[in-house]
């Protein structure tokens, strides 16, 4: 493999750069003892105290983390189910149809999803809250999931299954055995693809969320137009903390897993 | 050879109800709602009054928003995957270049409130620089960066997923067969890569038409896009029939977006 130009290795450095100082600039002041964050007075770790002694905002926290985590699991099980479907349908208009309606959440503005969402729960009468949010959020990951697994899907050699059939295989066989294994890397994918759409969307839960259920996003948008305390900045140190913990445990295992067996590439 | 399909007709039926339920449905009834004043009465003046020159100006300067957006994500995206996939540890750099998306929206857009502040980090440094301090919030300026900022990991992500899967020998092809790496990249890789940019593009269009969280705390009302509207009229003014109308042009506009950006689509299909 040739070796970056060093021009190139500045460019990245710059957007690397720019992607973290956001964030690390929030940390910063997150052991601020002053009150805002133009100005350095002192190092102290009360605000990090502050965040593990308000309740409410725990709450919103664990929403936030297990709507997340039900939403993509939910959403992945349908996503896979959608992307072998789409696969396995044999007329090529009506797949290239599917294909097109699955799309369509991906590319509809949150806005969009949000305002015919909210129409719909009060048709249907579904009380706007926990369930209200949950439900959007598997419904705007299920085509991100799609998209994941079926160019896996498409990779895959249609002699494996073949193989696999004449071999005895059974049809359940076939999917958890030959199918499963084989798409996995674009489950995984799929499924924390689901999870940062999730953690990361403001606009849906913005507008099917009711009076007594909120997700951190929807917290700190309305704390944002009044005016924030230093607690969130904590908050946000800490979130940063777990995802960089979570992410290089998520990449040491997933190499360890690859390299005894020594999967082809 | 695909007739036999292991899933039974049945197991399709999540997906097939979760299209019907939250694909079809929710445009079905943001068209029914178009048609309905605030007093609930069948009517086409929402219709009216969306071809009035306020609602002409607001979709033209949002067009012209997500443009910039668009166009400033794609320029610093595109290069960034292409390093990247040239890098050692290519997955985990990728990696740390999603990392920042996982950390929440909202917080990252209030590091900006702080950074580009009067008294923040930003104006520090151009007073420490000579230039002065300036009025970076609330400007067209810091709309576009922080919309940017916020798209560009999507906009990577697609790109690289591309440029990865080209051969590398077709590069080597490319090179021996007397190309510079300026042609190569013009007649090999750029080709190859489309349908990820294309992709790209509709990932960051589309949402940039419709953004409103940004607007209001970056830009400070200033800019209006189509998204803040109906956001408008469904929360705060509640005529959800108005709100309706914009919706269904936003929908229609990106139903043209999507078929301008995916002439090729049918190409992942064998």
């Amino acid at each position: 493999m040739k070796k970056l130009g060093i021009l190139p290795r500045i460019y990245l450095a710059a957007v690397f750069v720019i992607l973290y100082a956001p964030i690390f600039y929030l940390i910063y002041y997150s052991f601020n003892s002053g009150d805002g964050m133009s100005h350095f007075e002192s190092f102290t770790l009360d605000h990090y105290q502050a965040v593990f002694q308000d309740t409410r905002l725990l709450i919103i926290v664990l929403n936030t983390v297990i709507i997340a985590l039900l939403s993509a699991l939910l959403s992945t099980t349908i996503g896979v189910i959608g992307a072998l479907t789409i696969y396995f349908m044999k007329n090529k208009s009506a797949r290239q149809a599917v294909l097109s309606l699955n799309n369509i959440l991906i590319v509809s503005p949150d806005v969009i999803i949000g305002a015919s969402f909210l129409i719909l729960f009060t048709l249907v009468g579904v009380k706007l809250g926990f369930a209200s949010v949950l439900i959007s959020h598997i419904a705007f990951s299920i085509p991100i999931v799609v998209i994941m697994v079926l160019p896996k899907l498409l990779e895959m050699s249609t002699t494996l299954i073949d193989a696999a059939r004449d071999l005895g295989a059974s049809r359940k066989d076939i999917l958890t055995r030959v199918i499963l294994p084989y798409i996995k890397p674009g489950i995984f994918a799929g499924f924390f693809l689901a999870l940062t759409y999730s953690l990361d969307d403001f606009a849906v839960t913005f507008f099917v969320t009711g009076n007594g259920f909120s997700t951190l996003s929807v917290e700190i948008y309305s704390m944002a137009r009044t005016g924030i305390t230093l607690t969130i900045n904590a908050l946000s140190g800490l979130i940063f903390l777990i995802t960089i913990i979570l992410v290089l445990g998520y990449y040491i295992i997933g190499n360890k897993a690859k390299s005894p067996q020594g999967v082809k590439k | 050879m695909r007739s036999k399909n292991p899933l039974r007709f049945i197991y399709a039926t999540p997906y097939a109800a979760w299209l019907l339920l939250f694909v079809l449905a929710p445009i079905a009834v943001i068209v029914y709602y178009s048609f309905f004043d605030l007093s609930g009465h069948l009517t086409l003046a929402n219709y009216r009054n969306f071809f009035t020159s306020i609602y002409f100006k607001l979709t033209i300067s949002s067009f012209w928003y997500a443009f910039l957006i668009t166009f400033f994500a794609l320029l610093i995206s595109y290069p960034t995957a292409y390093f990247l996939t040239k890098t050692r540890h290519k997955q985990l750099w990728l990696l740390l270049i999603i990392i920042p998306s996982w950390i929440n929206l909202l917080l990252k857009t209030y590091a900006f409130i702080g950074l580009m502040g009067v008294y923040g980090p930003i104006n520090a440094l151009l007073e420490a620089v000579g230039i002065g301090s300036q009025q970076i919030l609330f400007t067209d300026f810091s709309f576009v960066f922080v919309s940017v900022y916020i798209f560009i990991p999507f906009m990577i992500l697609p790109i690289f997923n591309s440029l990865d899967k080209i051969n590398p020998t077709l590069l080597d092809a490319s090179k021996d067969l007397g190309a510079n790496a300026w042609v190569t990249f013009k007649r090999v890789i750029w080709p190859m890569t489309t349908d990820g940019v294309k992709s790209g593009i509709q990932v960051v269009f589309i949402p940039a038409l419709s953004l409103f969280m940004i607007t209001r705390l970056i830009a400070g009302n200033k800019v209006i896009t189509l998204g803040t509207a109906i956001e408008q009229q469904f929360l705060v003014t509640q005529n959800w029939g108005m709100g309706s109308t914009i919706a269904v042009f936003l929908i229609i506009f990106m139903f043209l977006i999507m078929v301008l950006t995916s002439g090729k689509k049918g190409g992942i299909i064998k």
